[in-house]
């Protein structure tokens, strides 16, 4: 290339007589160009140049296009080269001066502030991280994935699922039928505090608070990431990888090493699911359980500090698994904006999401619980009724300031029937119940397959349905909570099927009924009994002000082969109810709502109630959202955001205060700026302990 | 930071490299041309006068055509653009083809030993529990001073050094640990990296035990079957124990393996000094609980399988005395792979040896690779287990072409050579007969009459407190063995060594049951303490030989400056011939280039072969020589077949031994002992009582 380019000038130059004469032509051209340039009070640009190129391409030897590109990369690369060497050479406190300059001065991290308040690292902490923030790392793998032995898969920079993307789905699912590793495949979590302190570059999920923790003397000693693989019901990465002996054995070492003090364990959106079931977990007897003995949570465990907990499940993962629309499982939206919608799975991208996510028993952890005595009815939600504007009015003087951030929140809930999580038709969403005819869809017959359904190179069932099913289910045109995990059982059955074995969803008549000793049911908080802990402390610590999807309108999709046969309805809006492109919000964190963070701390747990035989105090704590002040402060240090209020200052302050020895009194009990316990309120559930007397008749 | 700035140095450099040869090659082409045809060259004239008579209209007009400036835009333009290109052909190209390339030069490759056990049907079977050496760990900060802002959570060392090369300064102050107690300053907090990220790269591409890792994860282990005890190699074992628990953590960690793992007694991979913190492990674990782990006398047998060193400097290595004395160790082999000529820099400002040498001095686990053993094991004055005695000088030919034809006397004629003085202050000293040196004790010089005005030395050293006085005093000793290097080292540095000497011994025990030896301090010394009661446990010592071992040093007095060290290797002393053991000052032994065989193989040669007195319950002991062959070729990188001290965790015949034995072999299954060297010969003529 060089050589060709190179020898072009010369060859002409020393040509012949005519060359010259030509060469000379060309200097007046330029000449001339200048004349031009200076005619044109302009300076000679690249662009100019190649302008004029276009009048004389043959009279132009010197600078060429390539020429012009290659003079206007060496600048650009100078240029840069210079910038980087200025920046290498700045003193590293620099970037903080400009931002000290521009918003005054920063407030002091809350690790730094306590410290001087003269607080020391007291208990151990655990991290339970949640869904998608873990790391994944490669131990096997097929022939496609040569060279990425212990790279990991998940997390990190993500590099290879731009770079080999079919084969990255292949390792990512797991086994259809077992749920574990496909043969030939191991996919582990990566362990130790590096598992989840950053998800990717620069986007941090514990990475904040692990910092401010070491402030205060904390070290990788005291700390400790309890790493499982999220994809796997919880039961399984106990089966597969002695995940929950590993967090026994650590939390015991933890308290063992650091004087006998008790560990402060802080779960994160499903780790609290995941620690739900651990607790159980530990104190059955050995061949199910850890066989810890009865009192293994009381002697081990100072505080359970539950941040976003989505306890009894969020209705975006209904979103999830019927139809793959989960806008957002937020972490996942934030890297890689439009990732889902780009089409870098050649075609079908939303079907091989699918077929990924839902070979995950762990997304099933996430479907709403309790059904419609917690989410409500076709007529009631807890939540009906109130204006989102509303919820906001017991804290006015502290939201004058937040009027401009809240405003993306406000959305009345007049008349939003929140219990109909989906609806087929915006008007069916609307209508009062007595209205509405139903078609029952669970008879309805399947088979009659879609005609061709020769697309099987990407595997949802919904190609086993038909297009009976698919009407059927459309006829059926609203569903609550209860009903939803009908109809997923209709449209998805294998997968339910597995699910079942691993969750329930359901609320317990008698918790004394021995089924319940099964290990299905020990991440539901409705079905199981807290430990004997009365020293024990919950938290639920959650961010509110954010609007929340809480239930969808959906439609049937223009039917094409081997696409998904529903879709949210992203036309459906309504300005009086929260109902947004075909999703109606609530307050909360963007990814769970208030009632689900906050019902089992407000009401279900609150006292001694059968839940709760002990007597473990709860509290709650909110955090308003707001969003960044600037761009200077990157994800804001006031953020409710589901994954964001790991950054929040008022929340690491809080749970510093607790790793340091605070009990709940000490922090201020609640905060609380939603109306969570009028909803809780509202929710009509049995609490008290007679039912011995209820079922021995 | 620092990779992006080294790589667009480097980068620059290419281009400055290839701008000069294009700009020969356009000359060159130019004139080429030319020369059939004078009337060209009268054009080319002709052109340039044009130009010169041209520039200054251009310059009127503000035109900038193809000036100096431009040429320079466009040539970096050019390389980028073709550099960008290659790179985007490169990361298109299908990752097999290196491969490919590497097989069609060097033919098909061996497998590597994990595929080649997981065919013939090995799975992982016993947890294995790897126990990183000196140096090769990560550490991390959690705590700094003002200078070290940003870096919380980053790696000091370990990875890529970025921060030691941007501010030294900053760096030796959080590196180094107080000079009293032995942990860190006030106000900073260096802590050991966890997982088995603390030890699988020592540097980017640099692998320290990826490789076990990675055969070992061929036939299916995995994390959980796997773990790093990592632990603050600058500490005294007994402290990591004290600040970190980390001992404690091993313990709870290799119980847990046990737990998950059916029962299954864990495999341990200690390598270099990681071996004597195991053995410090076992001893701590059978204690009772105030100062040991409470684990119960049988917690060896229960929970271990087999002990397989690799690189074990049981007995110590001599290396470390030149480090103590003069930090002049060519060596610590990983660091210098790192960073060639790091220590031959002034990166750290003037005085770096000094400054390198006070923080060296602060790790107090340096001073467990001190020769243990004394005189006994690492000889007098005119004997060492290496060589006869001059009295059977026919012996000793017959001796040296044996090895000769057994190809590993190739090292270096030992002839004459008195391995037992391990500092000699010159040639002639060292290779006189001890009858014929006079030697004046320096023990009793006084110290003080301080080098003039000291107080120029920002660094704090002991030699300033030393004297003239002194320094002339410890040259005239002449002659130092194993026993008297302990001395020597006492008197140059007695605040060093008083700290060292509260956690490690270096002597042999007479009698074992005195309970004297239930202080922490000799649990690491194999010649002072009993192996733990577990007859069904096993113990092997895998090690290189076949290169030259730092084994004992002349050293001369350095000319007296103010601020200097004032001892140094005499590096101008060479052997008489080509394959004298003399070089540069410094005589060599067969060995993996740090540990000396007779260090790595005597404790399971001899010390702990059947029951002796060190082994009272008979676990069995094997010795796995690993012989040095360099790398075929460059694509091998750091070869398969290595047996220096790191390079060795990547040689496919040790890989292959360590996994049969995870997968459940016994020490016979593997073949029993396998040896190169005369270590067993050597070890006889140790004379001590078993």
């Amino acid at each position: 290339m060089s050589s060709l380019r190179r020898r072009k000038p010369i060859n002409e130059s020393s040509d012949s007589k005519h060359n010259e004469e030509e060469e000379d032509e060309d200097h007046d051209d330029v000449d001339a160009d200048g004349d031009d340039d200076v005619n044109g009070k302009n300076k000679k640009t690249p662009s100019k140049i190649k302008k004029k190129r276009g009048e004389k391409p043959p009279k132009q030897p010197k600078w060429s296009c390539m020429d012009t590109c290659c003079w206007f990369i060496g600048c650009i690369c100078i240029i840069w080269w210079l910038l980087l060497f200025l920046y290498n050479a700045m003193p590293a406190s620099f970037p903080q001066y400009v931002t000290e300059a521009i918003t005054g001065p920063l407030p002091d991290p809350p690790g730094v502030k306590l410290k001087k308040e003269g607080l020391e690292a007291k208990h151990p902490v655990v991290f339970v991280p949640g869904i998608v923030t873990g790391g994944l790392e490669l131990w096997e793998g097929r022939e496609c994935a040569e060279g990425l032995f212990r790279k990991r898969l998940w997390g990190g920079t993500f590099g290879e699922v731009y770079k080999r993307p079919l084969c990255w789905v292949e390792h990512m699912s797991l086994d259809n039928e077992t749920g574990l590793d496909p043969c030939g495949i191991r996919v582990r979590p990566v362990s130790g505090l590096v598992a989840a302190d950053y998800f990717a570059p620069g986007y941090f999920v514990w990475a904040v608070l692990i910092a401010n923790l070491a402030r205060i003397g904390y070290e990788d000693k005291t700390m400790y990431m309890a790493a499982y693989d999220w994809r796997l019901s919880f039961q399984n990465t106990e089966v597969r990888d002695q995940t929950l002996s590993r967090i026994k054995s650590n939390i015991e070492l933890l308290v063992a090493t650091n004087g006998g003090r008790k560990v402060v364990v802080i779960p994160h959106s499903m780790g609290v699911l995941y620690f739900l079931h651990f607790m159980k977990w530990v104190e059955a007897p050995a061949p199910m359980g850890g066989g810890g003995g009865p009192d293994w949570c009381s002697k081990h465990i100072k505080a359970v500090v539950n941040i976003g907990g989505p306890f009894l499940g969020v209705p975006k993962a209904i979103a999830g698994l019927f139809s793959a629309e989960a806008k957002d499982i937020a972490v996942a939206r934030a890297l890689a904006p439009g990732f889902l919608d780009n089409d870098i799975f050649q075609f079908q991208t939303l079907q091989h999401v699918m077929r990924m996510s839902r070979t995950w028993d762990s997304t099933m952890s996430m479907i709403p619980r309790g059904g419609n005595t917690i989410w409500g009815g076709l007529d009631l939600s807890p939540e009906e009724g109130n204006s989102c504007a509303k919820k906001r009015e017991k804290k006015n003087e502290t939201q004058i300031a937040d009027q401009a951030g809240s405003e993306n929140a406000v959305c009345k809930a007049k008349s939003a029937n929140y219990g109909r999580i989906i609806s087929f038709g915006k008007d069916v969403a609307e209508a009062p119940s007595s209205d509405i005819e139903r078609i029952d869809f669970r008879g309805a017959i399947k088979g009659h397959s879609a005609a061709n359904t020769t697309c099987r190179d990407v595997w949802t069932e919904y190609h086993d349905m038909g297009f009976a099913g698919i009407k059927a289910v459309a006829e059926y045109k609203t569903y609550t909570a209860d009903s939803l995990v009908d109809l997923l059982h209709f449209v998805a059955p294998k997968m339910m099927a597995r699910g079942t074995a691993h969750f329930s969803y359901g609320v317990a008549d008698n918790l004394d009924d021995p089924q319940y000793k099964h290990y299905k049911y020990w991440s539901n908080p409705l079905e199981t009994r807290l430990p004997n802990a009365p020293d024990m402390e919950i938290y639920s610590l959650y961010g509110v002000g954010l609007p929340t999807e809480r239930a969808y309108v959906y439609k049937l999709s223009p039917h094409a082969e081997c696409s998904i046969p529903f879709k949210i309805d992203t036309s459906a809006d309504d300005e009086d109810t929260c109902l947004r492109d075909g999703v109606y919000s609530v307050d909360g964190d963007e990814t769970v709502p208030v009632l689900s963070a906050g019902f089992m701390c407000a009401k279900g747990w609150r006292g001694k109630t059968r839940f709760n035989p002990s007597g473990i105090r709860t509290y709650i704590r909110e955090y308003n959202h707001l969003p960044p002040a600037n761009l200077l402060e990157g994800r804001g240090t006031l953020s409710g955001a589901h994954v964001d209020i790991m950054g929040n200052f008022a929340l690491i302050e809080d749970v510093i205060r607790i790793a340091a020895g605070a009990s709940g009194e000490e922090l201020g009990g609640d905060q609380v700026y939603s109306k969570i316990f009028n909803w809780s309120e509202k929710i009509n559930l049995r609490l008290d302990e007679e039912i011995p007397v209820h079922s021995s008749r | 930071m620092s990779k992006p700035l080294s790589f667009y140095r480097s980068y620059f450099l290419s281009k400055t490299m290839s701008f000069l040869r294009r700009k020969n090659g356009t000359d060159s082409s130019k004139t080429r041309v030319a020369d059939p045809n004078i009337k060209k060259g009268g054009a080319d004239d002709d052109d340039k006068k044009k130009d010169q008579y041209k520039i200054p209209q251009r310059r009127n007009y503000g035109s900038k055509k193809w000036s100096c400036w431009d040429n320079c835009c466009w040539f970096i333009g050019f390389i980028c653009s073709i550099w960008w290109f290659c790179l985007f052909l490169y990361n298109t190209m299908p990752d097999s083809i290196p491969q490919f390339v590497t097989m069609a030069i060097t033919g098909p490759l061996p497998d590597p030993p994990g595929v080649k056990l997981r065919k013939e049907g090995l799975t992982a079977n016993h947890p294995v529990v790897l126990v990183p050496g000196v140096v090769t760990g990560g550490l991390e900060l959690w705590e700094g001073r003002h200078c070290a802002e940003g870096l919380l959570g980053k790696r000091l060392w370990g990875g890529s050094f970025g921060e030691f090369y941007k501010r030294p300064l900053c760096w030796l102050e959080h590196i180094s640990l107080d000079n009293d107690t032995g942990f860190d300053p006030p106000g900073i907090r260096v802590r050991p990296v966890t997982g088995l990220v603390a030890a699988d790269y020592f540097a980017t591409g640099y692998f320290v035990w990826a490789v076990v890792i990675a055969n070992l994860a061929h036939i299916g282990y995995e994390e959980k079957s796997l773990y790093m005890a990592a632990y603050d190699w600058r500490l005294s074992f007994q402290n990591t124990e004290i600040r970190d628990q980390s001992l404690t953590r091993i313990k709870s960690n290799i119980e847990l393996l046990v737990a998950t793992h059916g029962g299954k007694k864990v495999v341990v991979l200690p390598h270099s000094m990681g071996v004597q913190y195991f053995l410090h492990f076992m001893k701590w674990v059978e204690t009772p609980a105030p100062r040991g782990g409470g684990g119960g006398p049988d917690w060896c047998a229960k929970h271990i399988k087999a002990i397989m060193n690799i690189g074990a400097p049981f007995l110590g290595s001599p290396k470390s005395i030149a480090l103590h004395f003069s930090i002049e160790v060519r060596d610590i082999a990983a660091l210098r792979a790192q960073a060639p000529g790091l220590l031959d820099k002034d990166v750290l400002g003037l005085q770096t040896f000094k400054h390198l040498m006070r923080m060296f001095r602060t790790w107090d686990a340096t001073f467990s690779m001190i020769p243990k053993g004394g005189e006994t094991i690492w000889g007098g004055l005119d004997w060492s287990p290496e060589t006869e005695t001059v009295n059977n000088s026919a012996k000793k030919g017959t001796d040296n072409s044996t090895r000769n034809t057994g190809g590993n006397g190739n090292i270096c004629n030992t002839k004459g050579v008195n391995y037992g003085r391990l500092i000699s202050f010159s040639k002639d000293w060292a290779e006189t007969h001890s009858s014929k040196i006079e030697r004046v004790d320096f023990k009793h010089v006084a110290k003080g009459d301080k080098l003039t005005n000291s107080s120029n030395c920002d660094i704090w050293l002991e030699y300033h407190e030393m004297g003239n006085r002194a320094i002339k005093a410890v040259a005239d000793h002449k002659v130092y063995t194993a026993g008297s290097i302990l001395d020597l080292l006492h008197y140059v540095a007695p605040k060093l060594m008083a700290r060292g000497a509260s956690h490690f011994s270096y002597g042999i025990a007479d009698d074992l049951d005195d309970p004297k030896y239930d202080q922490y301090k000799y649990w690491s010394n194999p010649l002072e303490t009993k192996l733990p009661n577990a007859p069904d446990m096993e113990i092997y010592s895998l090690y290189g030989v076949g290169l030259p071992t730092e084994r004992g040093y002349i050293y001369k007095v350095a000319p007296p400056s103010d601020c200097s060290i004032p001892f140094q290797i005499d590096t101008s002393v060479d052997g008489d011939s080509e394959d004298s053991c003399l070089k540069g000052g410094v005589f060599s032994g067969d060995g993996d280039e740090t540990v000396p065989i007779i260090s790595a193989g005597f404790m399971c040669a001899k010390g702990w072969r059947g029951k002796t007195r060190f082994n009272p319950s008979g676990i069995r002991t094997y010795n796995r020589e690993y012989k040095h062959a360099p790398p075929a070729n460059l694509l091998e990188g750091r070869g398969t077949q290595s047996g220096s001290h790191v390079d060795l965790l990547g040689n496919f015949a040790l890989i292959e031994d360590v996994l049969r034995v995870a997968a459940g072999a016994t020490g016979e299954d593997i073949g029993g002992d396998r040896v190169y060297s005369d270590i067993f010969k050597w070890s006889e003529r140790i004379n001590i009582k078993l």
